[in-house]
């Protein structure tokens, strides 16, 4: 590799403790994520692929500090992110972002919009005065195809897929180097799924971002991904580029995630 | 003749004095053995015409306001609620789309198999009990006699809904109405329970109405399709008929917006723009504020249901021309 990686994770591990279920059960040890390696470049997007349950959402909240690792690092700039306490990884937090599944349970419905947006700015301090934030706002909510006047309004007023636009804006207004998307477009309807697709696919060309996509769907990660790994039961069981995986994949349950999509015929398609 | 046939359906919502149509003018059939796919948007009515099918819409603020829904000869909307509740669950089953809110998280899923039975057969606990061990098995679930004893939350997503057909399935309906049975899933359990629907029609002859905004789910299963927009229906064909010769511009998108591994197509074709709310008035075509092909006719009249091709009819002014 002849660039340094944006973000490089070795040997990470994740566990839970599972409750014991009986009076003189021992607790049991759940390895989510279980000794997994992977690396991101700048501007490079990897997928992680896998069913539910397989450790791929863990993966993403281990490495944004929600969920304390168990083992192994993570190179974020070359600094190993895992071991730091949360008030020296808070000025991290701005260039790691992450995306959230569902867009009706990650926006606080009692804020207005431009209340969400804007937050993230005084945090950070990336705006000195509510003026200057609201014009921050209303340039990110163009980025994101929606018009400036909806900063007024509260969550419940904008359809799922325009509420999953407005979690793309609270997450690209503090310019991230890195972002985590969490099934950022399972829960959409396909029309409005390939709308936003397209959106995040383009915020990250343009900015050149670094991003870790995690999915279940290898339809939606072919059209975004750089790179894909699969994964099975807490493990990596293969990564390989984008061509790599869909012409000659490798692992047996990569080509049992392949054959589960449902294909349609392709006749016709342009219009 | 056809087990259910749906004339002239109208459903409207009643919203601060005044009806909001959110269903209109809508009429298709299903034949026996046959699987109908039901595909649109959210919003544009495809579970209010299940729900209106299953009778599940009485005491809501959703009204049936004109139409017909006929099944097995019998006009269902002409029934005493105690003619048609022995035919809910019984002759006519529905499978939801939420595993997780749709079974009740109190009680054990064999009690909730054997519900339906006792409501509807004259059997003993014993012999309901069973059949719930064999249907929970038809359903492929592993090791039926330890989990006919569990709760809803100690099973999976998959094993929910395969709980739900079960019960859907106890009494061998004429006609089951799955909701987006798989949306909820991986994509691998949407396979299998598919498979599993379909494997269950074949030995049981059940018709399936399967409503999903999934064309790809809709391509792999169903004889028949209807699309809908706004509440109703834009496009109805058979599923061959339908992929050939595909006419309307909402449909065109529906099928270029879902990512497939069969291209190597960066970008998406996206359907720009959103279904307008029900309270939004849009004059003539109700797709031209999103159609790429509108022209003057499409913005002041709407467009009727017009046969383009055997077994095929498209609502839109310039069908076959596009």
């Amino acid at each position: 590799m002849e660039q340094q990686a944006l973000l490089q994770v070795n040997h990470l591990s994740t566990h839970f403790r599972s409750n014991p279920t009986g009076l003189f059960r021992r607790a049991g040890l759940i390895k989510a994520v279980d000794d997994i390696s992977f690396f991101i470049n700048r501007g490079e997007v990897l997928s992680l692929v896998g069913e539910s349950g397989c450790g791929k959402t863990t993966v993403g909240r281990t490495l944004t500090k929600l969920q304390p690792s168990s083992g192994g690092e993570a190179l974020f700039h070359g600094r190993d992110i895992l071991p730091l306490s949360q008030s020296v990884f808070r000025p991290l937090r701005r260039e790691i972002q992450m995306i959230f599944q569902d867009p009706f349970a990650s926006l606080n419905p009692r804020l207005t919009i431009e209340q969400t947006l804007a937050e993230p700015l005084f945090i950070h301090k990336l705006a000195a005065d509510s003026n200057q934030a609201r014009q921050q706002v209303a340039d990110i909510l163009e980025q994101v195809g929606l018009d400036a006047s909806v900063m007024k309004r509260h969550p419940h007023e904008f359809s799922g897929g325009q509420r999953q636009r407005i979690g793309i804006a609270r997450v690209m207004i503090v310019k991230p180097k890195l972002i985590i998307a969490d099934e950022a477009v399972s829960a959409l309807d396909v029309s409005i799924q390939a709308q936003v697709l397209n959106l995040l696919k383009q915020l990250q060309q343009e900015h050149r971002l670094s991003m870790l996509f995690i999915s279940h769907d290898l339809g939606v990660v072919r059209h975004i991904s750089d790179r894909v790994a699969v994964m099975y039961r807490g493990k990596i069981v293969e990564t390989a580029s984008k061509p790599e995986i869909f012409s000659n994949p490798q692992h047996a349950y990569t080509k049992k995630l392949l054959a589960a999509i449902p294909r349609v015929p392709t006749l016709q398609r342009a219009s | 003749m056809a087990l259910l046939e749906i004339n002239n359906l109208s459903i409207a919502v009643a919203s601060q004095g005044q009806l909001l149509p959110v269903v209109t003018d809508c009429s298709f059939s299903v034949a026996a053995h046959e699987t109908l796919g039901v595909v649109g948007e959210s919003g544009c009515g495809k579970s209010l015409t299940a729900l209106a099918i299953m009778g599940l819409l009485e005491g809501s603020q959703v009204n049936i306001t004109s139409g017909s829904i006929v099944f097995d000869g019998r006009d269902l909307l002409q029934l005493r609620p105690a003619q048609r509740r022995a035919i809910m669950g019984n002759q006519m089953a529905m499978v939801f789309q939420e595993p997780m809110t749709s079974l009740n998280p109190v009680y054990r899923i064999g009690e909730q198999i054997t519900e339906v039975l006792q409501q509807h057969r004259k059997i003993t606990h014993r012999e309901s009990r069973q059949r719930a061990l064999e249907l929970l098995d038809l359903v492929k679930i592993p090791h039926p006699q330890d989990r006919i004893d569990s709760y809803p939350h100690q099973l999976s997503g998959g094993q929910r809904q395969r709980v739900m057909i079960a019960i859907a399935m106890a009494c061998e309906p004429a006609l089951l109405i799955a909701d987006e049975p798989t949306t909820a899933l991986d994509v691998t359990v949407q396979k299998e329970v598919l498979d599993l629907m379909l494997d269950l029609q074949t030995r049981t002859g059940t018709s399936i109405i399967l409503i999903s905004h999934d064309l790809g789910v809709i391509a792999e299963t169903c004889d028949e399709v209807a699309v809908m927009y706004r509440g109703r229906i834009i496009e109805k064909a058979t599923t061959a008929s339908l992929f050939a010769n595909m006419a309307h511009p909402y449909t065109r998108g529906l099928l270029a917006s879902i990512p497939t591994i069969d291209t190597d197509n960066d970008w998406l074709q996206a359907i720009p723009g959103r279904v307008p709310g029900i309270d939004e008035k849009v004059n003539g075509c109700p797709f031209h504020p999103r159609c790429a092909h509108t022209e003057t006719p499409c913005t002041q009249t709407a467009p009727r249901l017009i046969d383009t091709h055997p077994h095929h009819a498209v609502r839109c002014h310039f069908a076959g021309e596009i």
